[in-house]
């Protein structure tokens, strides 16, 4: 079978899975977990507990704060201490709600068994409502509440559920971790998916760097026997897991300009996703917990770990418990060297889509000094958005909107190809990241109009 | 020979003559009528074309003044009372006085008071520093040192100081048009009247974090302890969100909150240095 791929762009970093080796062991709680409103995109959550008030773990203790927000649980039992301002991992201020953690009690009705259960409720409205209440938010880096992408606007209809497996950005092991040690639960989690959108055939794409994943995923679905799913095997790239870019690989469909996958019929969900709404349904339990990768060019091998975290947890609290912070680290990202975000403060604490604590070195991560635009158009090669990424830059800094909103910098996907692909070391993103901000602005204001 | 060079110069001349009798009774023909006062007010203008008025440029400025019936949202800051009281007089109009403004920084996070907790490699703008985090301190509100208020500057009133890392406004050159309040992306820099002889009390702080949090992050920080409103015999002070703020509408310059601030965040400028007692050595 030929393997598939995104036609346009993309860049191929060394992968550096070097903790995918690693299982998936369980970290143990700390003192004290701070509990973030922002767990997901939109609205943050409203506490909805008192300071004082004993909670168990599952219970939830905020409510969403719009259509597009999420439940957040409490991950632990114990007391709440306090409910006020924290600084998150890029050092703004958030709501948090401080628990002291006491036993490992959870709230009735979770079924905390191991047990595989393969029987899918037949109710659509009742999974739906099961996704919903149990805070399930994509876990592919948007963190975008599940039941609202699983619930298409009438009038569009889902054909095809894609599964992200790709796990293109480097370093990160987490989702390759899970396809090992859980592939029927992830599966299962594709199936209830592939029912709530109408029974639309499903493909569980995995890139070809993982063929060990490849395998346990096709004989665990040759198992299970579930009709309408299928695994294909793409030939690695970055960032295949990007949405559009999936979507092109698999259904070779492009989404348009500002449009949702769901125009072109499509719907897009990570296996860590898949893995939630299996616990969600089946087990009836909430997100408070996901995967990690410690990870890094400068940890030694027997540091690298993959955990199982609680949310709240404080990033210090895991880095210690992996063994410190090495004396080398330069830079601290959460979530893949590609697209993670830098982590100023480490005091901060994991929130439902963290994905690793990666530590890069000095050599790693030091940008260089900018030089001039040689115009030798690598970035627009690697760009898989078919953007050009020196001209946006230009268009930026001369302040002409419109003529950044002919060339398309809303579509930016943020990935980085052409920041990694530049020889003249040239900021591209940072620029374009603030021209989209920009065209995007403009563009809400005259759809208020 | 010299025939040709005659017929040219004559096909020429007369070509020109032709062309210039068109052009004016083109021009006599389609004439835009202008108020003449636009002119005359340009010409009292400053000139600089900052956009302080919240017009693009002086000529924008006097056409719309010129068809304004008072002149309630017509005010040139960079010219201040002065050139207002020229302008109502092309026009006929009352002019309201304002009090003449100066821009002032309310960080005062020097390396020395805010120790860096990280550092940032990204690119030099402020913009696109406070999009990606909080910035290099523990204080996600003060100053980022960028610089986008600097470039902002059309009067190169605001340098940087290479020691502190924060801008200095030139209190000689700052014309109060507010670009660079527009520019800073965390709202540090305010206009406030300039006070009688330069002379202003404000508390060069915008931390709204609780005391301990602020306290930490930077030496002088505003803590939100509120001795400053309880000294102030004016109720010139409110202190929200664990920030002080002084109304410098209602402040009397007692600079009794001065003394009073635990640490220092409270700054008086331009006051007169009193004498000291001489120290006899001998």
């Amino acid at each position: 079978m030929s393997k598939i791929t995104f036609p346009i762009g993309g860049v191929h970093p060394a992968d550096s899975k070097f903790a995918a080796n690693c299982p998936i062991e369980v970290l143990p709680l700390p003192e004290v977990v701070y509990v973030s409103m922002a767990q997901h995109l939109g609205a943050p959550a409203k506490p909805i507990v008192e300071v004082g008030a004993q909670v168990k773990a599952g219970q939830v203790i905020a409510e969403p704060g719009g259509f597009i927000s999420a439940f957040v649980h409490s991950p632990v039992s114990g007391t709440v201490k306090s409910i006020g301002p924290r600084k998150d991992l890029a050092g703004n201020n958030m709501t948090h709600i401080e628990i002291t953690v006491e036993g490992d009690e959870w709230a009735e009705g979770i079924d905390l068994s191991d047990t595989l259960v393969t029987e899918i409720p037949e109710d659509r409205a009742l999974i739906l409502e099961r996704i919903q209440k149990n805070g399930v938010v994509g876990l592919g880096g948007a963190t975008f509440p599940t039941h609202v992408k699983l619930n298409p606007a009438p009038g569009s209809k889902a054909e095809c559920l894609i599964i992200n497996g790709a796990e293109c950005e480097p370093y990160l092991t987490s989702d390759y971790r899970i396809m090992l040690e859980h592939p029927k639960q992830i599966i299962i989690g594709a199936a209830i998916m592939r029912k709530v959108l109408g029974g639309c055939p499903c493909v569980i794409g995995i890139e070809d760097n993982k063929p060990e994943a490849v395998r346990t995923m096709k004989a665990a679905l040759a198992e299970l026997g579930f009709e309408g799913i299928g695994i294909k095997v793409m030939k690695k790239k970055y960032p295949q897991g990007g949405e559009k870019q999936l979507i092109a690989a698999v259904m070779g469909r492009e989404v348009g300009s500002g449009a949702l996958p769901i125009s072109v019929g499509a719907v897009v969900q990570n296996v860590a996703t898949a893995l939630a709404v299996y616990d969600a349904v089946q087990k009836n339990k909430p997100l408070v917990i996901n995967t990690l990768t410690i990870t890094g060019d400068c940890l030694p091998q027997s540091a690298m770990h993959n955990y199982l975290f609680r949310i709240g947890m404080p990033l210090s609290y895991i880095a210690e418990y992996a063994g410190g912070v090495p004396e080398k680290a330069a830079k601290l990202i959460s979530g893949g060297p590609m697209m993670g975000k830098a982590i100023a403060n480490l005091d901060a604490c994991t929130v439902k889509g963290s994905s690793s604590i990666l530590y890069l070195s000095e050599e790693a991560t030091r940008r260089k000094a900018e030089q001039n635009c040689i115009r030798c158009g690598r970035c627009a090669d690697a760009c898989p958005m078919g953007l050009e990424p020196f001209l946006l830059n230009r268009l930026y800094k001369a302040g002409d909107v419109e003529a950044l909103e002919q060339n398309a910098a809303q579509d930016c996907i943020e990935c980085g190809c052409c920041l990694y692909s530049c020889p003249s070391y040239i900021p591209l993103l940072d620029n374009i990241r603030m021209a989209k901000g920009q065209v995007m602005g403009v563009i809400r204001n005259r759809n208020k109009k | 020979m010299t025939s040709i060079v005659i017929w040219t110069v004559v096909v020429l001349a007369g070509l020109g003559l032709l062309l210039s009798l068109l052009l004016f009774f083109v021009a006599k023909k389609f004439k835009v009528e202008e108020d003449p006062r636009i002119d005359e007010i340009e010409k009292v203008m400053p000139g600089a074309n900052c956009g302080g008025c919240g017009y693009a440029g002086c000529r924008a400025f006097a056409d719309t003044a010129v068809k304004a019936p008072n002149l309630d949202n017509h005010y040139c800051p960079v010219g201040g009372n002065e050139v207002m009281k020229k302008v109502a007089a092309i026009l006929g109009y009352e002019i309201k006085e304002k009090a003449p403004q100066v821009a002032v920084v309310r960080c005062n996070g020097t390396c020395e008071n805010r120790p860096r907790t990280n550092e940032y490699d990204g690119i030099a703008s402020c913009k696109v520093k406070a999009a990606l985090y909080s910035g290099d301190t523990a204080c996600p509100f003060g100053c980022l040192g960028c610089g986008d208020c600097v470039q902002a500057c059309a009067f190169g009133a605001l340098p940087m100081d290479p020691v502190t890392g924060l801008p200095v406004v030139d209190e000689t050159k700052c014309t109060a048009c507010g670009a660079c309040t527009k520019a800073c992306p965390k709202g540090i820099i305010e206009l406030r009247n300039k006070g009688p002889r330069g002379m202003r009390v404000f508390v060069s702080c915008v931390n709204k974090d609780k005391g301990g949090i602020a306290r930490k992050a930077c030496s002088a920080a505003c803590i939100g302890c509120g001795k400053c409103a309880k000294v102030c015999a004016h109720e010139a002070i409110t202190v929200e969100n664990n920030l002080a703020y002084i109304d410098f509408t209602k402040c009397k310059l007692c600079k009794k909150c001065v003394a009073e601030c635990p640490t220092g965040a409270i700054h008086a400028v331009n006051f007169p240095v009193l004498p000291k007692k001489e120290v006899n050595n001998e």
